[in-house]
């Protein structure tokens, strides 16, 4: 019975050698995601023998024309209402590797089941109806990719022939949706022109759209790349479980980032206990000699007889995870009751699961509008940071230091009800029992109504004389002239009173930064455009005010090159750091960081302050901040 | 705290190959179905899904399956897959629990035939259900089997009546899994559900797991899929070995069932099935 095999002399095809990566397809309902699955699997040879003949049938007995979408809607209610319900996955292959495509559904109340086939996912394809434009629901998909991690987006805007493959409607939601993308610190990988009911674009270029010279929808998924390895981070080994089925006492669990090997000294967290590797215990033929990476699923023995529970995690020691009862989130609600301030909920941290307490609820919105709502509950479907307190310390990460480590879900009756990123760990922010914020009187719309914008932040980085304060201050003027509510935080102006307290170690210029944020983001909470202009050196540094101004965040690189900014030397600065008077002076003696990725860039060298402002306008009308007219509010947010 | 985080060179950590990286999720689903639910069981259906299945439980509990191997048997399978049992059973050490299934007369008689001879299974399995108290049941479907099964949670709760509700399956989301089922219900768990046919036949051959030889080729048929013998058909074939096997599949795009009569009666008899309990 039993057919050994020489595994040397095996071919393993389909998959076991081939790179695989995992697409999740995203958009709003009806943008014909499930059409172009279907004809990507036809046009790369995917499809089983028989299931079109079988699709011809099942569209034919309900009297419909050819339907590709019910090739995934396998489903009898989503065939018949022609809606996808549940998330589904199918294979195919392209010349250079395997793809397992998510088909993800549309309709916002089948959002838990989009949450979970995105989460999967290494890159998503974010789907566009060229005649309908972006959407509410295709900005919350792009939103909670941006939450999930998934940081690779193909763009495709489907029907073109509906719009006569028109460049210039196809530049028009190209721009859109990049700018949306962008504000959520996300690239667009391609942005693909095509007809998925009729293939231009989808594996070739046609010449109705000989105005395209980009990628097909086939080379844009051979160009995305696998999720990064995390083997590079420290170690993080969750306790799933400890065996003792005979005289071993087995600590099971996976790798989740770093490795480990026989003899390391590890630390137990939360409470610290330290011991020291004694074996890696193995069932199988074949044992695995030198250090386990993240993703393998292991057991170890460990020199000492420790108290050891499912959820304690094991690191090495230097760089463990932070013992704590208080963490921040950023969370997406998924249960129909709304969650609220005050709320006892259970919280899965991987396998540690944990009683806690909402203590705060700060930044809810509405993710398809990007406008802040309720700001003491999350509603179902909406986003939102909040503070919480655990009953018993537990061993956490920040997302952004460890991706897999940093995240969580609550639940609720015993089912996931929300899940999201952990933004602090033991933060200063969480609620103490005795402060109770005080919200404003007036709800956000009202001053939107009036200042016909939404709140922001503007973030001018760039060199010392690079003219940050130049545009800065003529923007202001701007806006005012046209009725909005700007307010100028000039980080020199600020450093005379607020934070005169700090110097220009890295320390200090972080918490210098963290107080601009927190002030802007004040402001732009409470419906003003609040321009920053700081030379804010520390890309981290940034990226930490993004996160805490989120989706409201604007920034502006004044790219002037560095000889001219030091030839204007408006305040005298560049003199004295020459003349070694001046200590730590960013341009000279101090990295300044370029960004990698804004909303604008502009160099004042090339533009005049008239040019710049104009461009600064046409990307906050662009990108959600700036409405023409009261009237589209509703649509255009 | 003596030592710092160990240096380590990046090539010193044994990369995983892509059976590797499905091996290791499969074995956090079932340890994670181990501690979480009170008292499981494994369904083994004695085909090669299943049989990976179970190699797989003996590699997350180092050499021992910590929980009953149930067969729930028709009566009507091949001989050579009772002769695997009976030796398998003793040899992996399970402790196999066999269970019956009522007679076709009992079955709805509105079903197509093979659908309604594939739902004495789904009677059987609710019987043993109540009879032994299981809040979950470890299965063996993957999702490139079959549409409906492309949609399954890893972990699936099922109603107090068995049955599965496809409009309104929890989220599931970063392997956090929902494995908290009302008094009554119970949960299928699935951890092969990202593996596929190809994925288990190469793992098969690498882990030398023992097969039913009708998997492999006798003169131009081989069994693509083993159900009971009276509704199962061979596919041509002349695959002999697994590593034939699985060049046949790499240039295949016959369904892995297409020897499975019940699939291909009506449109949505697979999912009615499914509905109502069946795997």
């Amino acid at each position: 019975m039993n057919q050994p095999v020489n595994p040397s002399s095996l071919v393993m095809p389909n998959g076991t050698t081939r790179p695989q990566l995992r697409i999740v397809i995203v958009g709003h309902v009806d943008h014909g995601k499930s059409k172009l699955v279907g004809r990507l699997l036809h046009e790369t040879g995917s499809l089983a023998d028989g299931k079109l003949e079988m699709l011809k049938a099942v569209s034919a007995r309900r009297g419909m024309a050819f339907e590709w979408s019910f090739l995934l809607d396998a489903l009898q209610t989503e065939r018949d209402q022609g809606i996808t319900i549940d998330t589904t996955q199918i294979r195919f292959r392209t010349k250079a590797r395997d793809v397992v495509l998510i088909d993800a559904p549309g309709h916002a109340e089948f959002l838990r089941n989009m949450i979970t086939g995105a989460s999967q996912a290494d890159a998503a394809v974010l789907i566009i109806d060229a005649l309908e434009g972006v959407r509410d629901q295709t900005r919350r998909h792009a939103y909670l990719l941006h939450l999930l991690g998934v940081k690779q987006v193909a763009v495709v805007v489907n029907k073109m022939d509906r719009f006569d493959f028109s460049e210039a409607r196809f530049t028009e939601i190209s721009e859109e949706i990049a700018a949306h993308l962008i504000a959520l610190g996300v690239a667009p990988a391609a942005i693909i022109p095509i007809s998925a009911r009729d293939g231009d674009g989808v594996a070739e270029l046609t010449d109705r759209i000989g105005w395209y010279h980009g990628l097909t929808v086939v080379e844009a998924l051979d160009a995305l790349t696998p999720a990064l390895a995390l083997d590079q981070l420290p170690l993080r080994l969750p306790v799933q479980a400890i065996y003792k089925f005979d005289d071993r006492r087995i600590v099971a669990g996976r790798v989740e980032a770093g490795h480990l090997a026989i003899g390391d000294e590890v630390v137990i967290m939360p409470a610290g206990k330290v011991a020291r590797v004694k074996s890696v215990e193995q069932w199988s033929a074949r044992p695995i000699e030198g250090a386990l990476g993240a993703g393998r699923s292991v057991g170890i023995t460990l020199d000492r007889e420790l108290f050891i529970e499912r959820g304690d995690v094991i690191a090495h020691a230097g760089s463990v995870p932070t013992e704590t009862r208080r963490l921040r989130a950023r969370i997406f609600w998924l249960h129909e009751q709304s969650l609220k301030a005050g709320a006892s909920i259970l919280l899965r941290l991987g396998v540690r699961e944990v009683r806690a307490t909402v203590v705060a609820i700060e930044k809810a919105i509405d993710p398809g509008k990007l406008a802040h709502v309720e700001t003491r509950e999350i509603a179902l479907n909406h986003v939102g940071e909040i503070d919480i307190t655990l009953a018993q310390p537990v061993a956490a990460d920040c997302h952004a230091d460890n991706p897999r480590t940093g995240r969580l879900v609550i639940e609720v009756n015993g089912r996931i009800a929300g899940g999201g990123l952990v933004l602090t760990v033991d933060a200063g922010r969480a609620v103490p029992r005795d402060i109770v914020p005080v919200r404003s009187a007036l709800r956000p719309e009202e001053r939107t109504g009036r200042y016909r914008h939404n709140g922001a932040v503007l973030w001018f980085t760039g060199l010392p004389g690079s003219g940050k304060s130049t545009l800065a201050l003529a923007l202001e003027q701007r806006l005012f002239h046209i009725g909005g509510s700007p307010i100028l935080l000039d980080g020199d102006t600020l450093r005379a009173g607020l934070n005169r307290d700090l110097g220009f170690s890295a320390d200090d210029r972080r918490e210098n930064i963290r107080r601009l944020a927190e002030v802007a983001g004040h402001l732009a909470r409470n419906g003003h455009i609040a321009i920053v202009a700081a030379v804010s050196p520390s890309r981290g540094d940034r990226a930490e005010a993004r996160r805490m101004v989120d989706s409201a965040f604007r920034e502006i690189y004044v790219s002037t090159p560095a000889a001219i900014c030091e030839q204007r030397d408006p305040k005298g600065h560049y003199a004295r750091a020459r003349a070694g008077t001046l200590q730590d002076f960013t341009g000279i003696s101090n990295e300044y960081q370029a960004p990698e990725a804004v909303e604008l860039a502009i160099d004042t060298s090339q533009a005049s302050v008239r040019e710049a402002v104009d461009r600064i306008e046409t990307m906050l009308r662009k990108s959600a901040v700036l409405h023409d007219q009261i009237v589209d509010l509703g649509a255009n947010i | 705290m003596g030592l710092s985080n160990p240096e380590r060179s990046q090539t010193d950590v044994v990369s995983m190959d892509h059976l590797d990286q499905l091996e290791a999720q499969s074995i956090y689903i079932l340890r994670e179905a181990f501690a979480r639910l009170k008292k499981l069981a494994l369904l083994w259906s004695l085909g090669k899904d299943s049989n990976v299945m179970i190699w797989l439980a003996r590699k997350a509990f180092f050499g021992r399956v910590p929980f009953p191997a149930m067969h729930v048997d028709t009566g009507k399978k091949f001989p050579e897959m009772y002769a695997f049992r009976d030796k398998y059973s003793v040899e992996w050490g399970l402790d196999l629990i066999l269970e019956n299934c009522p007679p076709i007369e009992s079955i709805d008689p509105t079903l197509p035939p093979a659908a309604r001879s594939a739902a004495r299974k789904t009677e059987g399995l609710k019987s043993a259900l109540a009879k032994h108290g299981f809040d979950g049941l470890i299965a063996g479907i993957r999702r490139d089997e079959e549409a409906t099964r492309a949609k399954e949670r890893v972990f699936s709760p099922r109603g107090l009546d068995g049955g599965w509700d496809v409009r309104d399956q929890p989220p599931e989301f970063w392997d956090q899994f929902n494995a908290s089922p009302p008094d009554g219900a119970h949960l299928r768990v699935h951890p092969i559900l990202h593996w596929t046919e190809a994925d288990i036949w190469a793992y098969t051959a690498r882990e030398n797991i023992p097969i039913i030889p009708l998997y492999l080729a006798k003169d131009g048929l081989r069994y693509r899929s083993l159900g009971d013998a009276d509704i199962t058909s061979p596919v041509a074939s002349t695959a002999s070995t697994i590593a034939e096997i699985l060049i046949e599949l790499d240039g295949s795009t016959v369904p892995e069932r297409a020897g499975r009569a019940l699939d291909h009666e009506t449109e949505d008899a697979f999912e009615r099935l499914r509905v109502a309990g069946y795997l």
